[in-house]
């Protein structure tokens, strides 16, 4: 290769050096998944970025187009499989937009309290798998110990540790038992020491910064342009966050800050995560009050488009054929078409679908934020060392289930 | 903040005024505004929404594309836009036959590049000012448009590994069983065929 890229002018014995390509990936460790960029090379500055997708493409949207309501549910776990409960939430909140379905309060706080778990799991494995890309190995380990102790919440509430289809349109699929509710409120007075103890190993670690700091600058007009959402804005000064710009389920009734950057770097964005994390956990902790005053209190919204209750089937012939159509027919949704976003960890997830009556839909965009940051990979790393590419990428924070969809 | 539903009537009636020779239709439905406007004219009403001090769309959150295969104008290419300065959103539609351009918007919206790569691999619609119009989520070399209503779920051509060529191999899709799709229409409420044993009760 290095004959290969470097000729001599024969007219001026000028060493002539050409642009080298590199493929980053599919196959690399810290491509964080099925990513291949190819890139160019002037030496080890990166002169352009090209992602190339889709290896991860599953046809969710055209599958979804064939399955009824219900029926396309886990797929949405199946996206951003870091934080599935908040996928599911937009598909949820697009459902109940279109039949016009009110949910109970208690399964609204419930929705938050997972929503935010979900959040922590996702800033979790980001922030520490970001770090082992830009050297660090312990963060990884103690964060990882955190998640295990979110996914068995998950379980004890869903029965799965990841793909949970707890969210249904209507509510939530069941109660949340009361000592799970105690322990995840036990839970919320332990986790902020291991914060402290991962911002001990990186905040102020002098590799951390000296890979993070002034990398991937964007400014606030620029995330505009770009698309970005969530943390990528936040990252660069502007307070944006849908929990509080157009708020949903109870988030209005709760007190929580929206953590700020400066420089838009790959270490404000770090430092935000990091933040988001405390807050999420005053979160949880005000909405489990909240859920005091709910207990016992039905979480399904019962109606068409949610079961009956198991003892009512018992007695009731009409709750049975009910049962019987809901889980084989499906529900049909009115015509007409709705654009439903949350905040999810990593940005503005939003679902845009169009039902026409029937009990499938016509079609379903999802929308997922890792798509618009992944395309600015090509401005984000121009000018950069090869070695940043990695630390741009982390603090993108991409999962390939939702942008190859 | 809470200025989303409020304005909206307002936001409507201004960009309808504004550009009343490219909008075909506004309809506000469930606190949602969208807009109906003509193919050639996206470019320059993502421009105009970017850069009117009213709306300051200055953030593509979404485009794709609906297919209405029975319709002449087959394919609905849908615009989201937000504005994060004044927190409201709005939805632009544009109505597009088969092998027709609409313009492309990447140069409003730089992050419209993708979006726009998607929804012609999904669809085929073709844009037009587009400076690099590949496939992007589909396998390279790819055939057809796989959102398209008159695309198999099931696809064309299926991949494996071959251990004689040692290489990898596409072949036509060979199905173990039927694709299923039920119908669950009620019998009771009116079906378009004849339900088995039906034609045995009219003397058939």
């Amino acid at each position: 290769m290095a004959e290969d890229n470097i000729q001599i002018d024969p007219l001026t014995g000028e060493h002539r050096i050409r642009n080298f390509n590199i493929n980053f990936g599919p196959q690399h460790p810290a491509a964080h998944g099925v990513l291949r960029l190819v890139l160019e090379l002037d030496g080890e500055i990166v002169e352009r970025c090209d992602p190339h997708i889709g290896l991860l493409h599953r046809g969710t949207e055209k599958l979804m187009e064939s399955r009824t309501y219900l029926q396309n549910l886990p797929y949405f776990d199946r996206l951003d499989y870091v934080s599935p409960m908040n996928q599911e939430h937009a598909w949820c909140l697009a459902i109940e937009r279109l039949t016009g379905t009110e949910i109970p309060r208690r399964a609204s706080i419930i929705r938050v309290v997972f929503c935010e778990i979900g959040r922590i799991l996702n800033h979790l494995l980001n922030v520490t798998t970001q770090a082992m890309d830009v050297g660090a190995l312990t963060p990884p380990l103690w964060g990882f110990e955190e998640r295990e102790k979110l996914m068995i919440f998950y379980e004890r509430a869903s029965g799965a540790r990841l793909h949970a289809a707890y969210f249904r349109p209507g509510g939530v699929h069941q109660d949340l038992p009361q000592d799970l509710v105690d322990d995840i409120m036990a839970w919320c007075r332990e986790f902020p020491k291991v914060l402290d103890d991962i911002d001990g190993l990186l905040t102020e670690n002098r590799i951390f910064k000296q890979r993070n700091v002034d990398i991937g600058v964007v400014t606030a007009e620029d995330c505009q342009a770009l698309g970005f959402s969530g943390v990528m804005v936040r990252g660069s000064g502007m307070a944006w966050d849908l929990r509080r710009a157009q708020p949903y389920e109870v988030y209005s009734e709760l007190d929580f800050k929206i953590p700020v950057g400066t420089a838009g770097d790959c270490f404000d964005r770090y430092l935000i995560r990091m933040l988001e994390m405390r807050e999420s956990v005053k979160i949880i902790e005000q909405s489990i009050r909240l859920m005091e005053a709910t207990r016992g209190e039905d979480v399904l919204a019962r109606g068409k488009i949610t079961p009956p209750k198991r003892a009512e089937m018992k007695t009731s012939m009409e709750a049975l054929i009910h049962h019987f159509k809901l889980y084989t027919e499906g529900f049909h949704v009115p015509e007409g078409e709705v654009y439903a976003a949350v905040e999810a960890p990593k940005g503005e997830f939003g679902v845009y679908l169009v039902a026409d009556g029937t009990h499938r839909p016509y079609k379903a965009k999802l929308r997922a934020p890792g798509f618009a940051h992944l395309q600015a990979m090509d401005f984000m790393c121009k000018g950069h060392m090869l070695a940043d590419v990695g630390a741009i990428l982390g603090s993108l924070d991409i999962v390939f289930g939702e942008v190859d969809r | 903040m809470d200025a989303v539903d409020t304005d909206l009537e307002d936001l409507r009636d201004l960009v309808v005024s504004r550009r009343s020779e490219d909008v075909l239709g506004a309809t506000i439905v469930r606190d949602e505004l969208t807009i109906t406007i003509a193919a050639p004219a996206a470019a320059s009403f993502a421009q105009y929404l970017k850069a009117d001090p009213n709306c300051r769309f200055t953030t593509l959150v979404d485009i794709t594309a609906v297919d209405y295969p029975e319709r002449e104008q087959r394919f609905d290419v849908v615009y989201h836009f937000l504005s994060m300065p004044l927190n409201q959103r709005i939805r632009v539609k544009a109505a597009v036959r088969e092998g027709e351009f609409i313009p492309s918007i990447t140069g409003s919206h730089p992050s419209a590049d993708w979006y726009e790569r998607e929804v012609f691999d999904m669809y085929g619609v073709l844009v037009s000012g587009h400076a690099d119009l590949r496939r992007i989520l589909t396998d390279y070399g790819f055939r057809g448009h796989p959102l398209r209503k008159d695309f198999p779920t099931t696809g064309y051509v299926e991949m494996r590994y071959d251990e004689g060529l040692k290489r990898v191999i596409y072949e036509p899709v060979k199905l173990t069983q039927e694709y299923r799709m039920f119908d669950f229409m009620s019998p009771w409420e009116g079906t378009d065929y004849v339900i088995p044993g039906d034609d045995k009760a009219k003397g058939r």
